[in-house]
């Protein structure tokens, strides 16, 4: 997947995003987004529609002549696909020509659905899966809201939950009221 | 044992009746990658003081006992999205399990696999609750109903924590077990609004599993040395109560009365159920001291 110097890099929707400067945003300096490009264009495992740029698992990438840092955070604490992701970066920067490469991880902060691009919203609903149709705050309040799943598919807003947990840690089960189709819904976290 | 050596586990130094060549056809190549299991760790290099360390031990065997409890019911649910949701919980709680008992392990130069397999039953400090037999569902969502309340109060709490790793796994755990903690309830509901069986059998296991509740709020030495680090377990009581006081008013159910056990998870003192989950646990991994595939 070609990733020249992306026009847009939305890291974050919503305009009072909490994310720390530091961290999810591709770097200025020239050598570092270099790094930050190669990373960007491995694919999550377990939904491949998805980049880690596009799903807020890359955090920051750094560069010294030979020698490229990357960091991510996991999705959730348990998800097995984070080191697959880590070989995935560390692969592609090694075939890129850096000769010592480090993927670390972080915990803190938290990763969290807001974090997941418009553009990785788009895609994850062309390829089958209804975003997250809210912010995480929607589910922390005292008064939790219940919010309408739209279909991937058809559209409707008549879809019920089969299962709030589903293929992967990420994921529930939903079935669509009006085509009748089932699908995953990628939990807002 | 240095970063970069590997040892290379064949049938030579586990030689046994089968032969060389039957071991090493049965398990491939198995070796131990001592700098792949560094890396694989999360955690910020911090090092965790004694007492820091014996807090995240007794939350990550926690975690991981549960853990390996729930895992019992992947493909024996009454339904396949209840095996993926076991599993999922199982999933998260491992995480957790990780997380905790890594950041333990940095106090005395163990790994999470050290922590986890080669440890003696009076080294793990999990509470009772955990251990209890959940192969009946009922138990198990009674369980769980417990204790994913407690843990919801317990990171909650921990999202303030004075010590910046307890911090950053609480900030994971608390979104995680929130879910746990929804699950449970939906459960207990649907049981106890079901029929005369689902809702004799739920009042029936929610009793089985109060006595193991007291032990989650106990306070003891521990910590009056972790002040502004661990919240003091009782302090969690009074939103653990509150929540299960209005789950239970809309189950229509009485609070169960059974008696408080003489737990002593926290001292290693543990029921007579640890030794198997242990041996399930471990045995694997001290019979192919430093497998993988």
């Amino acid at each position: 997947m070609a990733r020249e110097a992306s026009p847009r890099r939305e890291v974050v929707s919503g305009v009072t995003a909490p994310t720390p400067a530091a961290t999810g945003v591709r770097p200025s300096d020239e050598a570092s987004a270099r790094v930050w490009d190669l990373a960007a264009t491995i694919l999550d495992p377990e939904v491949p529609a998805l980049t880690i740029e596009d799903l807020g698992v890359l955090r920051e990438a750094h560069a010294d002549g030979k020698r490229a840092h990357v960091v991510l955070t996991p999705t959730y604490s348990g998800c097995p696909a984070i080191d697959q992701m880590r070989d995935d970066v560390a692969s592609a920067l090694r075939e890129a020509g850096y000769d010592d490469v480090e993927v670390s991880y972080t915990l803190a902060p938290a990763w969290t659905t807001d974090w997941m691009t418009e553009a990785g919203k788009r895609k994850l609903e062309d390829y089958g899966i209804a975003p997250p149709q809210a912010r995480s705050d929607a589910i922390r309040g005292p008064i939790p809201v219940t919010l309408g799943v739209k279909c991937p598919r058809c559209h409707s807003l008549h879809t019920r939950e089969v299962a709030k947990f589903g293929s992967t840690s990420c994921k529930a089960l939903y079935q669509c009221q009006k085509c009748l189709e089932p699908f995953d819904y990628f939990k807002i976290h | 044992m240095s970063a970069e050596q590997e040892l290379t586990h064949d049938a030579g130094v586990h030689g046994d009746a089968h032969g060389a060549d039957a071991h090493v056809d049965v398990h491939g190549e198995v070796s131990l990658d001592v700098t792949e299991l560094d890396v694989e760790l999360p955690g910020s290099g911090r090092v965790a003081t004694p007492d820091v360390a014996e807090y995240a031990m007794r939350l990550g065997d926690d975690s991981l006992i549960l853990s390996q409890q729930l895992a019992w019911w992947v493909s024996r649910a009454p339904e396949l999205e209840e095996d993926l949701a076991l599993g999922n919980l199982a999933l998260d709680l491992l995480g957790h399990a990780r997380a905790l008992l890594h950041f333990a392990g940095t106090a005395t130069g163990r790994s999470e696999d050290d922590l986890a397999y080669w440890r003696d039953e009076p080294e793990f400090l999990n509470c009772w609750l955990v251990e209890q037999p959940g192969t009946d569902f009922g138990d198990m969502i009674a369980r769980q109903l417990f204790f994913s309340l407690y843990q919801t109060q317990l990171y909650t709490a921990l999202l303030s924590s004075g010590d910046e790793s307890l911090a950053a796994i609480a900030a994971k755990a608390e979104r995680e077990v929130r879910y746990h903690q929804d699950h449970a309830v939906q459960w207990v509901l649907r049981l106890a609004g079901g029929t005369d069986e689902s809702r004799s059998r739920v009042i029936v296991s929610l009793n089985e599993m109060w006595p193991y509740v007291e032990e989650l709020f106990t306070d003891d030495a521990l910590f009056d040395r972790l002040e502004g680090i661990a919240p003091k377990p009782s302090t969690l009581r009074a939103g653990f109560d509150e929540t299960l006081a209005v789950v239970l008013a809309e189950a229509e159910l009485e609070l169960p009365t059974a008696k408080p056990a003489m737990a002593g998870g926290r001292q290693g003192r543990h029921s007579t159920q640890m030794g198997y989950i242990l041996a399930e646990l471990q045995w694997l991994a001290r019979r192919h001291p430093g497998a993988k595939w």
